[in-house]
């Protein structure tokens, strides 16, 4: 079955103020978003998909000019897929603060002409989802049929439904959390301390200087990758295996899951940016929508109008199924719409981003349902 | 299970649900009954199932199923939160029997619960000719069948006493889906409880 083929991305120009969270705010920004399958006329077919901490806008199909680059969830859009492109209109953006095209840290900051770097507002949850309204409108799109993401992009399908709540019918809540427990905000915090502790990270101002704090985002993002992965995983997919059949009694790589990690830490600091690894980290701390009601979840989701699919994987320890279930024990409390499957998967967080058929036969069977 | 018998425990069931109220299916399958009271009662319905391809099949079906194994309670159900809390055919696959129903009158006003009579009288039969019963509501054979607890009516309205749950009606089927007026504990194929506290 082949996917969507050749997509580019577009680009959206926003000239209005926004005011986030935090309490700066954006003069204007860009937002880099691809689309895939076609808007019907009603505009009633359209589904956002939203990325987690190191995604972006290039949710599925090839690139022109690289056939390698793959989108990350291509597996589950395109004709036929669960996010069949013959029915919907998928669209998915760079977030806010992102690195990979739309407005962030190092995009030019119109005060100075010079890279924002670390003056580059912290941006929220709410934020993202405030500056994904707008694209909407752009897009002539008045509520999605569905807003769906995986981790933090579980979060921003959550987020909507409360932040528009009639402008979204249906909310996919993929291996999400209500919000991050304290174990959740250490691991985030070791992996910000390796970026902010590098000498190249120069306070955040390193565009300038020529450099970039690669040892810090390296280790951040090896660190990361232990927590995606499942023990049983990791087990069966490295053991205890040596790269040279040897130990060395030194401290070159000498385990395989020590030259997988630092090749996963490699890449990924060649291409990331370390001041929106930090802006992401931070969404997802602060990410807690029952803080203003006394912590009462239910309270707090009592006001969404949408209906939820909620999905969490055995193996997830990152946000555990347990996790998923206070999402939705507390929309069964308000007496709103919500199915739940928990799916067996040896993957640990990132099973949402892998081709589990179980896995996808439930949302393709939930997004059958949604009507047009 | 063929189909008769079980529409006649679903429509006893589906004649006790009132318009509005929130019902909750544990082990609903594919979610039929759940529909069923949805749409001709206009309940608002949620299921608990634990196996994959009946949770699957429910979500093809519309309803809110949540995946999760009764043995291990309804922690995260809210107490009071549904007007009926059913067990259909069920019960006696359940291995912890006191606690699964004790949960049931936790988070629901009102328990519904069916389950087969081993005390038929063609089970009766089965076993006085030295085989295990299979029937219309024991269907499978003693290697394969998920059932744990073997019980009666009598058995189980000890059951009842036992824990101080209050029995508001009780109907019981033959294996056609006719109701049985007289010795149910022997006529009877199929028993369908009401119980409150």
């Amino acid at each position: 079955m082949s996917g969507v083929g050749i997509v580019s991305a577009q680009r959206a120009h926003f000239s209005q103020l926004l005011a986030l969270k935090g309490g700066s705010v954006l003069p204007a920004f860009d937002l880099v978003y691809e689309t895939y399958g076609t808007l019907n006329a009603a505009r009633s077919n359209a589904i956002l998909v939203c990325h987690a901490l190191s995604g972006n806008h290039h949710v599925a199909g090839r690139t022109a000019d690289n056939p390698a680059n793959i989108g990350w969830w291509d597996n589950i859009v395109g004709p036929g897929r669960p996010l069949d492109t013959d029915r919907f209109f998928i669209v998915g953006l760079n977030n806010l603060g992102g690195c990979h095209g739309s407005t962030g840290p190092a995009s030019p900051n119109p005060a100075t002409g010079k890279p924002w770097g670390a003056d580059f507002p912290v941006v929220t949850v709410e934020d993202w989802v405030d500056s994904q309204a707008r694209l909407a409108d752009h897009l002539g799109i008045d509520a999605w049929a569905a807003v769906m993401g995986g981790s933090l992009g579980g979060m921003q399908a959550m987020q909507w439904t409360l932040s528009f709540p009639e402008r979204v019918r249906h909310a996919l809540v993929i291996a999400g959390a209500p919000k991050l427990s304290a174990e959740n905000i250490a691991f985030n915090d070791v992996a910000r301390q390796a970026i902010l502790t590098d000498p190249d990270f120069h306070g955040g101002h390193f565009y300038e200087h020529g450099v970039r704090p690669l040892r810090g985002l390296r280790l951040a993002r090896m660190l990361g990758h232990i927590t995606y992965l499942s023990d049983d995983q990791m087990a069966e997919k490295f053991g205890r295996r040596l790269r040279t059949g040897a130990g060395s009694y030194g401290f070159d790589v000498e385990f395989e899951i020590e030259s997988y990690l630092r090749y996963q830490g490699d890449k990924f600091a060649g291409v990331f940016d370390a001041n929106t690894y930090l802006r992401m980290t931070k969404a997802l701390d602060y990410f807690d929508p029952a803080q203003d009601f006394d912590d009462d979840l239910a309270r707090a989701l009592a006001r969404a109008k949408a209906k939820f699919l909620v999905v969490a994987f055995s193996t997830d320890w990152r946000f555990t199924p347990a996790r998923s279930r206070e999402i939705v024990h507390a929309l069964v409390h308000n007496g709103q719409a919500v199915a739940y499957a928990e799916i067996n998967s040896a993957h640990g967080h990132d099973s949402f981003l892998m081709d589990e058929p179980h896995y996808h036969a439930v949302v393709d069977s939930y997004l059958k349902r949604v009507k047009l | 299970m063929t189909q008769i018998p079980e529409r006649a425990d679903f429509d006893l069931i589906a004649s006790w649900v009132q318009p509005g109220e929130r019902v909750l299916d544990l082990g609903c399958g594919d979610g039929s009954l759940l529909k069923r009271l949805i749409e001709e009662r206009g309940a608002r319905g949620y299921g608990v199932e634990l196996e994959d391809a009946e949770v699957l099949a429910a979500i093809r079906n519309g309803i809110n199923v949540i995946q999760g194994n009764l043995e291990q309670g309804l922690s995260g159900f809210d107490d009071q939160t549904f007007n009926h809390v059913v067990l259909s055919r069920t019960l006696q696959t359940v291995r912890h029997t006191e606690r699964i129903l004790g949960e049931m009158l936790r988070v629901g006003r009102e328990a519904v619960v069916s389950f087969p009579n081993f005390a038929y009288w063609k089970n009766r039969m089965a076993i006085m000719a030295g085989r295990m019963p299979v029937s219309e509501d024991l269907p499978y054979e003693w290697f394969d069948t998920p059932n744990l607890r073997f019980f009666t009516l009598l058995d189980f309205e000890a059951l009842c006493a036992k824990m101080d749950l209050v029995i508001r009606e009780r109907q019981v089927l033959d294996d056609a889906g006719h109701l049985v007026t007289e010795e149910p504990n022997f006529l009877g194929s199929l028993a369908v409880y009401r119980l409150g506290r």
